[in-house]
């Protein structure tokens, strides 16, 4: 993995993910910065737009199909695939596979494309090796670990070290910081009631953590814990991805 | 009663969310503290993993040689295609022997099957000697809300103020003074029962012997006090060899209460023989298809493995929020949530699978490593397939994922998306009512979009560079 003779390292296409697109840019932004300032080249396939996650987890399982040999077609072509986000690296790499076992043209390629995909905290710390990041954050944070992250991609270990080489950053690990928020993609619209609860209970986690803020790396699950804060009166506790925690927020 | 009003009821039941609360999390740290203490305990669980796949795949020769064996030993093998059936069984056994008693170990067959009922239909009188069980008996039949700790859901003050009421004593909320008296109105039901009916944790193939895994040791007085024995379990549950059963009980206790082992193990081959100093004159095995042997080779085949453990509900946020009565059938949490709709049928419980995360956390402690959260997923496939989701849904996933798979379209939805969320959050960064989610924003706010979506930024900057 050392750069070439131009200095710069091989090219990563960064899978943007839908929600980032759609809700918070500068996430995209945060984590095109990181992945450069690791020395790597970054592209941003225009045709792109969605992993077919939500058809997956709906039981659309001809719908994901399509849109997985999509997303193949986009992204094959270069070294690295990454994306600021646990559930959708986790549908390529751990999905992708499986949803096109059965197809002899497109399983090869499927798996190919799988072997070369991260999370992006993954790829910084087990492939890139970054230890220098472009930012500092004054002040304590606490760190959720979103499920397909940590149980499908095994990121557990990789934004706790980037936490640790951000200058002013204290990490103070919450209670439970393994359990469920009580997103589940659907799941949250389609029974608030049991959602609510889950999430309310990693409300009480993040803020007798005492830390100032709570940083993870998934944007529904963000959105599902800030949205409940904030709804619950807490207007202080900040909510930040782990992208723009690591390579500050400017857009 | 509909999923979605039995879970309010939960959720409103403020007595069942603090017995709730009191309990979380504690099954998963006993859990954690065993598995850590045990050298390499994920190489153990891949071979009972591999045992129990193994047996799936031969699961009728298994079944033989179990019933030669069993047979062999003095033992009458009988097979219920359903939970009726196994009803039928034991109460025609029950019949030939004069049983007008019977006490029973826990079984989770026996609710699979509504056997309480059935025998006192019969005349025939059931008792539960599983302490948590019996609690549930003399609360007129209440159902358990878990699989290997029934009355999890009580505190000991519901427990007490019930042992008052029916057997007339003073209330007391000393654990060990409760235990007490149940023992005390136990034990003339064991002397005096002519029939014990048990569980199984598992058949043995190579020696005809079912293995019963307890705390109590009520499972050691229901299989040698009486006169006949019958065990009733699932077909699924036989393995191969004594070997096999000391690597399945090194991960079936640690994954359940975090025990080592537990306080009995009984191993119980036949009848008692010429010189045996107790045991049954009789022993029966009922063993229930119910809907198993069609997984056999199927699509959710992963799922028999189960050793019914409950690793998965003791770690499940919604099982955990709330509790096993809201699943609405004999088996909760994860392994509920496929078995439910499996044995009682797809469209008799279309939200249990779709009532859950996805966090697999299941099935990182699942000790014979079943893909639940996957087999979540292929059951809502199958609803899918069959027409069972409602229109609205199948419409909107299949508008999305066609505009999905066209870009300069997809593009132009998200701009339309992001103005109109903007329109809807009306200055604010949030919106407080959301007409399309009205599920989200009935639990939290939804952050508002930051502006115009990263596609059009960045073409933007790209413009600007050159």
């Amino acid at each position: 993995m050392n750069p070439g003779a131009s200095g710069v390292r091989a090219e990563v296409a960064l899978f943007v993910t839908c929600l980032v697109d759609l809700m918070r840019p500068s996430i995209g932004f945060a984590a095109i910065r990181l992945i450069e300032s690791a020395g790597y080249a970054v592209r941003v396939p225009a045709a792109q737009t969605c992993c077919g996650q939500p058809a997956y987890n709906s039981g659309d399982r001809r719908a994901a199909q399509t849109l997985a040999r999509r997303f193949i077609e986009q992204f094959e072509s270069y070294a690295f695939i990454v994306a600021p986000s646990g559930s959708c690296s986790a549908t390529v790499r751990m999905h992708y596979p499986e949803l096109l076992a059965d197809d002899a043209e497109w399983a090869p390629r499927a798996q190919a494309l799988a072997a070369k995909t991260f999370e992006l905290t993954q790829f910084l710390v087990d492939v890139a090796g970054l230890t220098e990041l472009p930012a500092r954050f004054d002040g304590s944070v606490t760190y959720h670990d979103c499920c397909s992250g940590l149980r499908e991609m095994g990121v557990k270990q990789q934004p706790r070290r980037l936490i640790g080489h951000l200058p002013g950053a204290r990490l103070i690990e919450m209670r439970d910081c393994e359990e469920c928020c009580g997103f589940g993609g659907l799941f949250a619209v389609k029974y608030p009631d049991v959602s609510g609860a889950i999430v309310q209970r990693k409300c009480e986690a993040i803020r007798s953590s005492g830390a100032y803020a709570v940083a993870l790396g998934d944007l529904g699950c963000m959105m599902n814990i800030e949205g409940r804060l904030r709804r619950s009166g807490d207007e202080f506790t900040e909510v930040i991805h782990i992208a723009e925690l690591l390579a500050g927020r400017d857009v | 009663m509909h999923f979605v009003d039995r879970v309010r009821q939960r959720l409103d039941d403020a007595e069942l969310q603090h017995n709730l609360k009191r309990t979380r999390g504690r099954n998963a740290a006993s859990r954690a503290a065993a598995v850590a203490a045990f050298p390499d305990f994920d190489a153990v669980r891949a071979r009972a993993t591999e045992i129990r796949a193994r047996v799936l795949r031969d699961l009728d020769l298994w079944l033989e040689a179990f019933e030669a064996k069993a047979t062999e030993s003095g033992a009458t093998v009988l097979w219920a295609r359903d939970g009726e059936h196994a009803c039928e069984l034991i109460i025609d056994i029950a019949r030939r022997h004069g049983v007008r008693t019977v006490v029973k170990s826990k079984s989770m067959v026996s609710e699979e099957a509504g056997l309480n009922a059935a025998l006192e239909a019969a005349d025939i009188r059931p008792v539960e000697t599983d302490l948590g069980e019996y609690i549930l008996q003399i609360n007129d039949n209440e159902p358990p809300s878990h699989i290997i700790m029934p009355v999890i859901h009580k505190s000991k003050e519901q427990v007490s103020a019930l042992f008052a009421r029916v057997h007339g004593t003073a209330p007391k909320t000393d654990i060990e003074a409760l235990t007490h008296e149940a023992r005390a109105v136990l034990r003339p039901q064991f002397l005096g029962a002519d029939m014990g009916l048990s569980g199984g944790n598992f058949l043995i193939a190579e020696t005809g012997s079912v293995a019963i895994v307890t705390n109590e040791g009520n499972g050691r007085l229901c299989t040698t006090l009486p006169r006949v024995h019958v065990a009733l379990t699932g077909i699924e549950k036989v393995i191969p060899t004594l070997e096999d059963l000391s690597t399945l009980l090194r991960v079936l206790p640690r994954s359940a209460t975090g025990q080592a082992i537990t306080n009995y193990v009984s191993l119980l081959t036949g009848p008692r023989h010429a010189g045996d100093p107790d045991g049954p004159e009789h022993m029966y095995f009922v063993l229930v298809d119910g809907g198993r042997a069609d997984l056999v080779g199927s699509d959710f085949e992963d799922m028999l493995r189960c050793i019914r453990c409950g690793a998965c509900m003791n770690h499940c946020p919604v099982y955990q929020t709330i509790g096993g009565h809201a699943y609405g059938w004999v088996y909760p949490g994860p392994m509920g949530s496929v078995l439910t709709p499996l044995y009682q049928g797809l469209d008799k419980a279309l939200d249990l699978p779709q009532a859950a995360t996805l966090c697999n956390q299941c099935s990182v402690v699942c000790p014979v490593s079943i893909p639940l959260p996957e087999l979540m997923r292929r059951l809502r496939e199958k609803q899918m397939e069959q027409g069972l989701r409602p229109w609205r849904e199948r419409l909107a996933t299949r508008l999305w994922a066609w505009a999905a798979a066209r870009p300069a379209l997809y593009a132009w939805g998200a701009r339309i998306a992001v103005r109109y969320l903007r329109w809807l959050a009306d200055g604010r960064d949030r919106i407080q009512v959301m007409g399309l989610a009205p599920g989200w924003t009935a639990q939290r706010d939804f952050p508002a979009p930051a502006g115009a979506t990263f596609r059009d930024l960045y073409a933007r900057r790209r413009q600007g560079r050159a």
